[in-house]
């Protein structure tokens, strides 16, 4: 089947129906190798078992930060070719999106107090991270909250765009400002700083999260859809009816 | 498995995640059955979409 063809909501549908049982398999099954492994990881010699929430903390941050380029890129599909499907993408990333940057935020601050000795400080990637879940916030208020949902759909999309200034600002807020965040250890210049015998175990965590984002992605893209139809067959409904009363 | 003496910001982190997806699974699935629910009534009615009209 083309790619081009997924563009139609209804072979969508029927793409999605396939591929989630598998996509729910394979998100498992990398779950239980990624707490295996986490849970037979060695302690950091500073840290100590603290370090265990790193396999958390730092897939939720890619993930949080992933939801929102995905955002990004289907509002350029809903405000250039005005595609519905584009909309129903950016609208399904957001809530995931938002979940992820949350638990990102609450697990850096359960590790931060044992680590540095306070749940929070106003550094650059702690507020910069705690922007991103405002304005996650922000863009599912005007997707719930607006009447006319194309008109909803088109301020999110605007959002979606403005905000992504805000991605660079996070990946690089360590580098460019003093803080207590620590710098880059896995994607930097001359190879990861972290040990493998914990970054194995990160990456296939990373690779477990991400397939449930994917997941979840698409099963919320679908019931989307779903709704969408209910819309258009309830104002049908209305259009019978008042033609009938008339 | 020692989780040493801040055994309980490790639970707790854990806690946390596990609760947030559990909360996002559920919350799929229920809106699917639900959306699924309504669309059936609305067939069941007589209600199709225009592209599922016979021309």
């Amino acid at each position: 089947m083309p790619v081009i063809d997924l563009a139609n909501p209804t072979r969508f549908l029927n793409v999605v129906n396939r591929v989630l049982p598998w996509l729910i398999a394979a998100t498992l099954i990398l779950f239980v190798i990624g707490l295996y492994r986490v849970m037979n990881a060695p302690d950091d010699y500073q840290q100590g078992a603290t370090v265990k929430i790193m396999f958390l903390h730092v897939p939720a941050a890619w993930l949080g930060m992933f939801g929102w380029g995905l955002m990004s890129i289907a509002a350029l599909g809903t405000l250039v070719w005005r595609h519905p499907l584009a909309d129903v993408a950016g609208k399904a990333a957001a809530p995931i999106g938002a979940a992820f940057t949350f638990i990102c935020l609450v697990t850096g601050s359960l590790w931060g107090r044992p680590t540095w000795g306070t749940y929070w400080v106003w550094d650059a990637r702690l507020t910069s991270m705690l922007v991103l879940l405002l304005l996650y916030l922000g863009v599912l208020a005007l997707y719930w909250t607006a009447e006319d949902p194309s008109r909803g759909a088109r301020a999110a999309a605007v959002l979606s765009l403005v905000g992504a200034v805000n991605l660079p600002i996070i990946k690089f807020s360590v580098d460019w400002w003093n803080t207590l965040h620590q710098p880059a250890s896995v994607f930097r210049m001359g190879g990861s700083s972290i040990d493998p015998a914990l970054l194995t175990p990160l990456l296939i965590m990373a690779l477990a999260f991400t397939l449930l984002f994917l997941t979840l992605h698409l099963a919320v893209m679908r019931n989307e859809i779903l709704r969408r139809r209910v819309r258009s067959m309830r104002l049908l409904q209305a259009q019978k009816l008042a033609e009938a009363s008339a | 498995m020692n989780l040493g003496p801040h055994a309980d910001f490790i639970i707790a982190a854990y806690a946390v995640t596990i609760f947030v997806i559990a909360a996002l699974i559920a919350w799929v699935v229920l809106d699917y059955s639900a959306q699924q629910r309504i669309l059936d009534g609305l067939e069941e009615r007589g209600i199709t979409r225009r592209s599922q009209r016979k021309s």
